[in-house]
């Protein structure tokens, strides 16, 4: 290694620190978000499902609750997949 | 009322128990009535880095269980006026400490003291959590390392939710950051996170930055705190940070790695 490379990678920027700055604030703004998500959304996906099911036949998987934060919105975005009318009763 | 101060971290051996130590001497340095409580249950050590362990008779939860008396069970430091030691249990399990027993050893305390400093396990299992429960301040030991950082911040989340004052919807425990075994050549060389990059994450109150230091060994294997040390870094750093904590403006310190000739900056020397 040259004595030029050397003083490149001795820069602050070129060590692992800042790999794991940036992997650090990822991760941690999954971690909080994680934890500020509503406890009540298990429950919901499980009610929903069941109202549902009083009119099709779909399973667990057919259902998906997301749930996501924004600056000033919170967004619950309900999916379900129908099954097609044969399944219907 | 004392105020009630927890020293916490997610992750294990990031310096709470040095912290603790040095905290409460220092307080008490300054005047203060101060006890120290060691919530760290099976595990015990602050006795040892207070120097009293060989003056433990009755420890908390003989206090919690009521074979003891609070007076029986405090140790008074010999260094310093108005300073005690509540040593942890070696013997018992961690479901010794209710949330009763440990409001109750508390609210007692209080009546005598300005300060209560309680040193925590690690993790965030039922121990930590009874530390952290009636505080009125946490200090988050964090070292500059990934898995700290992220324990830490995962700390603060349990902190604003499962609190007596989260609970009961007063005024937030006040947090406060403290940043230890901080190495300012690794730092520069790029190899540590540095204080800016974890303040940037947490964002917490900084409190002080305590640098990696042989005297904090040197300290333990004395049974002294390290705040005592009054002539190494880290004594000073502990020092300044407790100063902080009262409220005094102080510049931080030991933050530069150290002056090296142009020739061992260039060659890593
Ligand atoms: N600033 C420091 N410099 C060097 N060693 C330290 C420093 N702070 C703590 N240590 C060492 O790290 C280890 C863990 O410290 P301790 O205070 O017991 O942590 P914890 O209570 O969080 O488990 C001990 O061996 C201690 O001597
Ligand atoms: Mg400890």
């Amino acid at each position: 290694m040259g004595l030029l490379d050397y003083f490149r990678n001795s820069g602050r920027n070129r060590g692992s620190a800042s790999v794991a700055k940036e992997r650090l604030q990822i991760l941690v703004a999954h971690d909080r978000a994680a934890r500020d998500r509503p406890s009540y959304l298990p429950k919901l996906q499980q009610e929903i499902l069941a109202v549902i099911r009083k009119y099709v036949d779909v399973d667990m998987n057919a259902v998906s609750v997301n749930y996501e934060q924004e600056d000033s919105q919170e967004i619950l975005e309900l999916n379900i997949v129908l099954p097609d009318a044969a399944g219907r009763t | 009322m004392a105020r009630v101060i927890v020293i916490t971290s997610g992750k294990g051996g990031v310096g709470k128990t040095t912290t603790a130590a040095a905290m409460a001497m220092g307080l008490a340095q300054r005047g203060n009535r101060t006890v120290v409580i060691d919530f760290d249950v099976g595990l015990r050590n602050l006795d040892l880095i207070m120097g009293c362990e060989r003056r433990v008779v009755y420890d908390f939860v003989n206090v919690i269980n009521g074979e003891a008396n609070l007076n029986q069970a405090l140790i008074r430091d010999k260094r310093c006026d108005g300073l005690y030691v509540l040593p942890a249990s070696q013997t018992r399990d961690k479901d010794a400490l209710t949330v009763e027993g440990v409001g109750q050893v508390l609210e007692d305390l209080g009546k005598s003291h300005d300060y209560i400093v309680c040193d925590s396990p690690a993790g965030i299992e039922h121990g930590a959590t009874m530390a952290m429960y009636f505080a009125d301040d946490a200090v988050v030991v964090t070292n500059p390392e990934v898995s700290s950082v992220r324990d830490s911040d995962r700390m603060l989340g349990i902190l604003s939710s499962k609190s007596r004052r989260a609970e009961s919807n007063e005024e937030p425990i006040r947090e406060h950051l403290l940043l230890t075994r901080y190495s300012p050549e690794r730092v520069a060389r790029g190899e540590m996170l540095s204080l800016e990059d974890v303040q940037e994450i947490l964002s917490l109150n900084l409190l002080g930055v305590i640098p990696e230091s042989q005297a904090v060994l040197n300290a333990s294997n004395a049974g002294v705190p390290v705040i005592l040390s009054s002539d190494s870094d880290a004594g000073q750093a502990y020092g300044d940070m407790v100063s902080r904590f009262l409220g005094e403006d102080v510049p931080m310190r030991f933050l530069e790695a150290g002056k090296k000739g142009l020739f061992s900056r260039i060659f890593g020397g």
